[in-house]
């Protein structure tokens, strides 16, 4: 893995280029890692997912949990790691536990050995062992270590441990490190800026090439996170690319990127998707710059549209016209309409199609802002056009 | 007529055609996956075709209720609706009314039954379902007939048929669009062959574009059933295609194509895709066995399908039932299986070679050469050797 920073804007912002040998062209930074279940995206199915925006959609998070549900670490050593046992060869895995949308870490079970992990299978305990014996066998580009992530209610002594944990784990894993992978060190402590600074302070001195920044979307509130962020990413160098988990909404990743985060995993796609939601904001700045002033209907949110709503039962146009994903150059608003009336799987199939299309745009506008160093007035109109 | 049906093919009453329907050419024999609301489900239309499919059948008692006809003729029909560029079928809607809703009845009028939206008394009238499949526009529309499971015996049997016959005067006068749609009849009679007869006679004067055998694949025995299809394929018109409704499992597909039926119909394939379970030519595999979690090889080592070449039988086993995308994948092969062999009862048929086709495949499937009876007495009629498949029969 290969990673370097190209651009900056409103001082901490950072545009980059990730190389991975598994994917064949470079990646550019701020990038967004899709969500899988158990490696394959939740409904998309791997012969459309080709059809995604290149090289932005070749990055999967997968969460070595999920797959060890029904899968032994013997089986997937034998099938040969991620890439053999899903089929995608030119993509870049990257592997950490914690899933935003199943998968959360359980902080009042997690002790001295192991990080524990609700899960809709019941409740695992995960030793740094068994975990690096999990990402040994799964052969991913880039993993994290293991964590003890704990929400903002916490009291000052767990969250002390959590940090003191997550710091000895991190150093238990990378003693069990395989050949291949980058390792990314993890980052914790909770609402604490304390905290934060000194478990990024302590991970900046370990060898990794690059950082999990962990312990977000447990409970912080919007106002308190940029300074919980700075306090991360200050500490770190400045040329290790930073990953973050847990921050979901547009508005959330723009505050990470603020803070200098190189790599998001969202669970917005995935909201939106089960809930009928299709994005619509538009993407194309003079868009955005005149959208405050065209006329808004009454309750309707001009970022995405739900297609369940009966005004769409005859649409006959596609979700965004001019989009070039699979779903709005073959299907219409009405026939999707009718899908999720009827209860049919492909509504969700073609909804994620359109919505990873269209937030991997977002995030492509981001790193147009970035270059231009336009940053923060980016993050402003975007804001404003709510 | 709205088709042109032209044999290309032949061994003994086998055949293999060419069916040019108004939206796509087709190659009987031929499977039509079953796309109730208006998709497979969970798959993509682009999927559909890269699989091969040829024609997909929708539900119009489905249809109708969701999102309505005149919804669909308003967009533009239902190829435009859920673009798909290939052929379309719709059934009458009958079928469903009588098995689906509590205290549907059928009279002289239609199919009367409560409407499962507010419980109001309502009437499916053969007018109604041609006109609601007119709205649809498949290539192929189902006359309404008079169904009734093979497992009832009297005389419901005889009036049903006769009703049929009168019921399809009825269809043809309300069809709009005869130039567009084709119309098919369907032969009814239970298991009586007298009964059958009568009702193929009767559907063949009225010179439809095609006729469907109905009735069956409703828990009759194997022997009863391939007996009806092989009299029904007997009397009915050569030069015309042929559907048997409803059918099914694979090897009840090469049974019927070996007497000479040209396109099925089945809920099966996918359906048994979502418990789990793939098609495969020893007949099936249960990938939620436990067994299946450590076995590396594919579905179906000799199935060229991007489930078979991608995956390992131990991932899908981690995805089934548990995952959407283990249903996607389980379907995704479970049709191509499907539409494969179509292409291989085609194929074979115009290669010449059509009894080694059944012997083989026969082979795989019963490995101790243990084919049932009800198979070898089909074949029998069928004319095709395959004593090199069957195990000598013990003599007592």
């Amino acid at each position: 893995m290969k990673f370097a920073v190209k651009a900056w804007s409103n001082g901490t912002a950072r545009a980059g280029v990730l190389h991975l040998g598994s994917v064949a062209a470079a990646i550019d930074t701020p990038s967004l890692l899709l969500s899988t279940r158990k490696g394959l995206p939740l409904f998309i199915p791997p012969d459309l997912l080709s059809s995604l925006p290149f090289p932005d959609s070749r990055l999967l998070h997968v969460s070595p949990i999920h797959l060890f549900e029904g899968l032994s670490v013997k089986t997937i050593s034998k099938i040969g790691g991620l890439h053999q046992l899903l089929g995608l060869h030119n993509y870049g895995f990257a592997a950490f536990p914690r899933d935003s949308i199943q998968c959360l870490p359980e902080a009042t079970s997690t002790n001295k050995t192991g990080a524990s992990f609700e899960n809709p299978c019941g409740r695992l305990l995960i030793k740094p062992a068994e975990y690096m014996e999990m990402i040994s066998s799964m052969k991913p580009e880039l993993w994290a270590t293991l964590a003890d992530e704990v929400p903002a209610w916490v009291s000052d002594k767990r969250n002390r441990t959590s940090v003191d944990r997550t710091i000895k784990w991190l150093d238990e894993c990378i003693a069990l490190s395989p050949a291949s992978g980058a390792v990314f060190g993890a980052i914790v402590g909770g609402p604490s800026l304390e905290e934060r600074r000194r478990c990024a302070q302590e991970v900046a001195t370990r060898s990794v090439s690059g950082y999990w920044i962990g312990g977000f979307g447990l409970a912080e509130s919007m106002d308190e996170r940029p300074a919980l962020l700075n306090a991360v990413t200050e500490p770190l160098p400045e040329e290790k690319p930073r990953l973050i988990c847990g921050l979901g909404l547009p508005e959330e990743i723009l505050q990470g990127v603020a803070a200098g985060v190189d790599l998001f995993e969202s669970t917005y796609i995935y909201h939106l998707t089960l809930e009928g939601f299709a994005l619509t904001f538009p993407l194309d700045r003079t868009q955005i710059n005149a959208s405050n002033l065209a006329p808004s209907d009454v309750g309707s949110d001009p970022r995405k549209i739900n297609l369940r709503a009966t005004v769409f039962r005859k649409d006959a146009t596609p979700i965004v016209e001019g989009c070039t994903c699979y779903t709005c150059r073959n299907h219409t608003r009405a026939y999707i309409n009718h899908l999720l009336n009827v209860h049919e799987m492909l509504a969700q199939i073609l909804l994620e199609i359109h919505n990873t299309h269209h937030f991997l745009g977002f995030f492509r506008l981001i790193r147009e802002a970035i270059k231009a160093d336009r940053f923060e007035e980016f993050c402003k109109d975007f804001v404003r056009s709510r | 007529m709205a088709l042109r049906f032209e044999v290309v093919g032949r061994f003994k009453r086998a055949r293999a055609a060419q069916l040019t329907l108004p939206h796509f050419e087709c190659q009987t024999p031929l499977f039509m996956p079953v796309g109730t609301q208006g998709t497979i489900k969970g798959l993509t239309t682009n999927q559909l075709e890269d699989i091969g499919c040829q024609i997909i059948l929708g539900n119009t008692y489905h249809l109708a209720l969701r999102p309505t006809s005149e919804l669909i003729d308003e967009l533009g029909g239902l190829h435009k609706f859920m673009n798909w560029p290939r052929a379309l079928l719709t059934d009458s809607g009958g079928f469903q009314m009588v098995s689906l809703l509590h205290l549907a009845d059928i009279t002289e009028k239609g199919v009367t039954f409560q409407s499962p939206v507010d419980g109001k008394p309502m009437l499916l009238t053969p007018e109604e379902s041609i006109q609601i499949q007119n709205r649809i526009g498949a290539d192929i529309i189902m006359a309404l007939d008079d169904v009734v499971k093979t497992t009832i015996t009297g005389p419901r049997i005889e009036e049903a048929m006769y009703r049929t016959l009168r019921w399809i005067d009825r269809c043809i006068a309300a069809h709009k669009r005869p130039h567009e749609q084709n119309l098919f009849g369907i032969v009814q009679g239970g298991l009586d062959p007298v009964l059958r007869d009568i009702c193929v006679r009767g559907l063949v004067d009225r010179n439809l574009p095609g006729y469907a055998i109905g009735g069956l694949a409703g828990g009759e025995d194997k022997d009863s059933f391939w007996r009806v299809v092989a009299q029904c394929t007997a009397a009915l018109p050569g030069d015309k295609p042929r559907y048997v409704m409803g059918v099914g499992y694979p090897l009840d597909i090469v049974v019927c194509s070996a007497l000479g039926a040209d396109m099925y119909d089945c809920v099966y394939p996918t359906r048994t895709a979502r418990f789990g379970t793939a098609l495969v030519p020893e007949g099936v595999l249960k990938l939620k066995h436990n067994a299946m979690a450590k076995d590396t090889r594919p579905i179906d080592p000799t199935c060229a399908c991007m489930v078979c070449k991608n995956y390992t039988r131990a991932y899908i086993h981690s995805l089934v039932t548990k995952d959407a995308m283990g249903s996607q994948l389980l379907s995704y092969h479970n049709l191509y299986y499907m539409m494969q062999l179509s292409r291989n009862l085609h194929s074979s048929i115009v290669e010449g070679k059509f009894p080694e086709f059944v012997c083989n495949f026969l082979q795989k499937m019963f490995p101790k050469g243990d084919v049932p009876e009800w198979v070898c007495n089909a074949m029998e009629v069928a004319e095709i050797d395959i004593s090199s498949c069957c195990a000598p029969f013990r003599k007592d």
